[in-house]
């Protein structure tokens, strides 16, 4: 069962996956319908940023894990390097935590 | 525009991204472990399903004896990658081979990484960059994970799930430079995070698409000063300009 339910769930993601693949070649799409799909993608990405980073589960997250995304994102903003984001964002989450921060 | 910021993914970049999937990788292995779930599961998963989020979903809806729910809710969650397909086939080309192993490949990060390349010789050569060392940094974290059980630690004190957010916000930042673009990714965030607390987890995310919607929205609405008449044109998507 446990198996079955993997394989269910990756193969499941992989039409899901493949099938947006393929449907680009079906959609005969106008050059101002083909500028939406990387704004339809950045708007995802940005929802994911965003839920990920504010939210756990149904909840807010606590003050730690925004607060890093802030300084990363901050970081981002005066174009630092991208390695500097990332562990930036980390680092603050983490010391917070291990100030009692939830 | 031209080359403002990062327009080519550096090794350390997508090395500092991997460090952090593979410490993801780990936690999920030993957190799907914990669980009391059998040794070979995460691996499996990890290979087959290959998308970190819905996998620590369906663990925690496995081990509560609820297989049905988590491939229902693995797959809501997965749901977001039809429009990224179609946001990267062009990159992943004609041949079927790339077509057909990119495409299991396909992660949010990768999908990231590519759109912020400007040519397509760059996005083509940073999919496939970021898709193996992700590929291969997460399957070597989980099974870490397994192996040395609860010695990861929770990922959390690490501070790794500010780490992905953050990473995210910095790639999709440059496309956020084109006025229309920011709109309909800022009001999509929106929405999907107001809608969090109400819906089933996936369902916020893929509403970030109604913020497509705001193209809809009338065109300037009636300035009281005359404006420079250089944006006349009818369609919602007509090329903006460049600055801001």
């Amino acid at each position: 069962m446990l198996i079955a339910a993997i394989i269910a769930l990756g193969a499941g993601t992989y039409a899901i996956r493949l099938s947006g693949v393929l449907l680009r070649d079906r959609l005969e799409l106008s050059p101002a319908l083909q500028r939406l799909l990387p704004m339809a993608a950045a708007a995802l990405l940005a929802a994911l940023a965003g839920t990920a980073a504010l939210m756990a589960g149904t909840e807010f997250s606590g003050v730690a894990r925004p607060a890093g995304v802030a300084v990363g994102a901050l970081l981002a903003w005066r174009k630092a390097p991208f390695v500097l984001v990332v562990v930036a964002a980390a680092a603050t989450a983490a010391l917070l935590r291990l100030a009692g921060l939830p | 525009m031209g080359t403002v910021y990062r327009t080519r993914a550096r090794p350390r970049d997508v090395a500092a991204l991997a460090a952090a999937t593979l410490a993801t990788g780990a936690s999920f292995g030993a957190i799907t472990i914990a669980y009391g779930l059998p040794n070979w599961l995460p691996s499996l998963m990890s290979i087959v399903v290959f998308a970190g989020g819905a996998q620590f979903l369906a663990v925690g809806l496995l081990a509560a004896g609820n297989p049905l729910a988590a491939v229902f809710a693995g797959l809501l969650l997965n749901a977001r990658h039809l429009p990224f397909g179609l946001a990267v086939a062009d990159t992943l080309g004609p041949r079927w081979r790339d077509r057909l192993i990119g495409s299991h490949l396909m992660t949010d990060e990768v999908v990231a990484f590519t759109l912020a390349e400007e040519t397509p010789q760059a996005r083509r050569r940073t999919y496939w960059l970021v898709a193996v060392a992700l590929v291969i940094s997460w399957n070597v974290g989980t099974v870490l994970g397994v192996l040395l059980g609860g010695v990861t630690g929770d990922p959390d004190t690490f501070g790794l799930d500010a780490a992905f957010p953050a990473a995210l916000l910095a790639l999709i930042l440059p496309s956020l430079k084109d006025r229309e673009t920011r709109l309909v990714a800022l009001t999509g965030a929106a929405l999907a995070v107001l809608l969090t607390p109400v819906l089933p987890a996936g369902l916020p995310v893929l509403a970030a698409l109604l913020g497509l919607l705001v193209l809809l929205r009338p065109r300037r609405p009636a300035p009281a000063t005359p404006e420079e008449p250089s944006h006349q044109h009818s369609g919602p998507a007509a090329p903006s300009s460049g600055r801001n």
